[in-house]
């Protein structure tokens, strides 16, 4: 660390005018940071007043099955955001911790030194490539006209591993190793020590990053565009199909508005509100549960 | 007594030896299988991408979309995709670093806490939320930004207008994405400029200088490669958004420096959402040969990112 030497003065007038530019300096930063802020008051005002407009019982329990006009709902949309997540989840979270396991309890050389690396560069991956990548795997083998839930979760599941293998590795960096070594001293094997002892130690951590994964991917567009199509019915099984998705039904009903395009833009706002207190909501509960957690080891 | 608890401690010893060996070789090979599987996915999609790509690169110009080469097809959009994120990331740079300062060196410390959290927040909403809020909030409100910026500065090139009426621009589409890489770029600089050693910014208050002096001349310098990488993991992400450009941007293919009209390139990410779902056949090879297109780009740009901080993380071990 070179930092250039001071040169400081002890002028009195000098001193007056380097206090000033203090300010002002201080100033021009708390001003950029309002201005930084702003746009997020301005959004979450927007979608809460513009979304409470429908977000109302037939918005949660109708489809969008038959609806021109103003009415009809996002039950459909729900359904298929739930099932094409949890499908996601279910695929990733398994994964993503055996990798973060491998990293943190075994792994050693240039497979580890890999692995940390391309985990970083994959959280980078675009949503729209991860949707793509998912169509192109499964065009092969179904034909070019294939739409289906388990597509749109196989793409978010490319978002999803990275996340949850970067958050699993740091919650068991930080599992003591004296609980290890506690276990070993026991004549515990190794894989009964991580299952027994490291796991359920992380545990609340490990939720944690798993809830914040599924926050990062609920909200995904792009990728649910090209791989699980966009329909009005509802469908809750995500081999048979094409599935909605709250996100792709916010973006249909702007850009497909129909006749009526306010009742169309009301919809759009009403999902827009419901994926952001998912999202929140999801966000609150991981960071609730990581400090009381934390606040209850040490 | 020692005895036979030393006893019944070689039995239990001995006792799960032998099926925990078993036991760990298969876990060991589980979590391996799970390591080289996550690699796996990652060249799963350079190469599905590639053999889905290959119709396109091979077939003839003319039963492309638009009955252009695949180069000249791609050309605009890449364009497209560069601009936009060129404006987020010099529009979002600068206010990140100040929101980082701001949150590690001026604000009380548990009111920078909170704020910090409202920064990771932004991060959270999901595009298609941002797109909105840009089609329906900034773009009317930028309308008569733009035509007094073409009016008054319209012989800067980007300015050039006619104005948009709409404010479906490639402006407000950068400012959004400005907004969108915000708080990465803020989160990783923030992150170093916490680090920055105690001794160093006592001993440049302890010599005189103000709190901004020894930002400028402490903080800063130990920061720059996080604020380099950080601008560069926001570049990637702004590459590669998709929804918040689809919905905004007014597209028509033209290639232009113009930032407030009506006619805009699009972007190969905004380009893919819009035309997918109504394409068929070669079209398809196309859009997904754009789409590695912009995954080479956006990769490239990751390892560049990543690669400066993990130098940054050893020279740290070793000095």
């Amino acid at each position: 660390m070179s930092a250039r030497p001071l040169q400081l003065t002890a002028a009195a007038g000098d001193l007056r005018w380097r206090r000033a530019k203090d300010r002002a300096a201080t100033l021009a930063i708390a001003a950029a940071f309002a201005l930084a802020i702003a746009p997020l008051a301005s959004l979450l005002y927007e979608v809460v007043s513009r979304g409470l407009a429908r977000f109302d019982l037939a918005f949660l329990t109708e489809t969008a099955r038959g609806v021109v006009g103003e009415g009809g709902g996002a039950a459909h949309a729900i359904v298929g955001t739930l099932v094409i997540t949890g499908v996601a989840t279910v695929i990733s979270v398994p994964i993503g911790i055996l990798a973060a396991i491998y990293l943190t309890e075994y792994g050693q050389g240039r497979l580890r030194r890999a692995l940390t690396f391309f985990v970083d560069v994959m959280t980078g991956i675009p949503s729209i490539v991860a949707g793509l990548f998912a169509f192109a795997a499964f065009a092969l083998v179904f034909g070019p006209g294939i739409r289906l839930g388990v597509m749109g979760s196989v793409a978010l599941s490319v978002l999803m591993i990275p996340v949850v293998v970067r958050a699993a590795e740091e919650v068991l960096k930080v599992v003591p190793h004296s609980l290890r070594e506690a276990s070993y001293a026991l004549g515990t094997p190794k894989w009964r020590t991580i299952t027994k002892v490291v796991l359920p130690t992380a545990l609340a951590g490990l939720v944690t990053g798993v809830m914040l994964a599924v926050a990062r991917v609920i909200g995904e567009t792009a990728p649910l565009l090209v791989t699980t199509g966009v329909t009005d019915s509802m469908n809750a099984n995500p081999f048979d199909g094409r599935m909605q998705s709250l996100a792709v039904y916010a973006f249909n009903e702007y850009r497909n508005p129909g006749v009526m395009k306010e009742a169309a833009f009301d919809r759009a706002w009403a999902a827009a509100l419901a994926l952001l207190l998912v999202v929140m909501l999801l966000s609150l509960i991981a960071r609730v549960i990581y400090r009381r957690h934390d606040t209850g080891t040490r | 007594m020692a005895t036979s608890l030393s006893a019944e401690a070689t039995r239990a010893l001995g006792g799960a030896s032998r099926p925990g060996r078993a036991g760990d070789a298969i876990f060991r090979r589980l979590a391996t299988t799970a390591a080289l599987a996550v690699l796996g996915v990652l060249a799963g999609v350079a190469v599905f991408l590639a053999v889905e790509a290959l119709p396109a690169v091979t077939a003839d110009s003319a039963r492309l979309p638009e009955g252009k080469g695949l180069v000249e097809y791609i050309g605009p959009l890449a364009f497209g995709t560069a601009l936009a994120a060129l404006i987020a990331v010099v529009v979002a740079v600068p206010l990140a670093v100040a929101v980082a300062l701001f949150i590690s060196h001026i604000a009380p410390r548990r009111l920078a806490l909170a704020l910090g959290y409202v920064v990771d927040l932004l991060a959270a909403i999901p595009s298609i939320v941002y797109g909105l809020w840009g089609i329906f909030v900034l773009g009317p409100a930028s309308v008569g930004a733009s035509r007094w910026l073409a009016d008054n500065l319209g012989f800067i090139p980007f300015f050039e207008g006619p104005a948009s009426a709409t404010g479906r621009t490639m402006l407000v589409a950068g400012l959004v994405l400005a907004v969108m890489i915000l708080p990465i770029v803020s989160a990783v600089a923030r992150e170093v400029f916490a680090q920055t050693p105690r001794r160093l910014q006592e001993g440049a208050l302890a010599l005189g200088a103000t709190r901004w002096e020894m930002i400028r001349m402490v903080v800063l310098p130990f920061g720059r490669s996080a604020v380099i990488s950080g601008a560069m993991l926001g570049l990637g992400r702004a590459l590669g958004e998709t929804m918040a450009v689809t919905i905004i941007l007014s597209v028509s293919g033209v290639i232009t420096l113009n930032l407030i009209s009506s006619s805009n390139p699009s972007t190969i990410a905004a380009n893919i959402a819009l035309d997918f779902p109504e394409s068929s056949g070669l079209a398809i090879n196309a859009l997904i040969a754009s789409g590695l297109v912009l995954f080479a780009i956006t990769l490239a740009v990751n390892v560049a990112a990543r690669a400066v901080i993990a130098r940054r993380a050893s020279g740290e071990g070793a000095g």
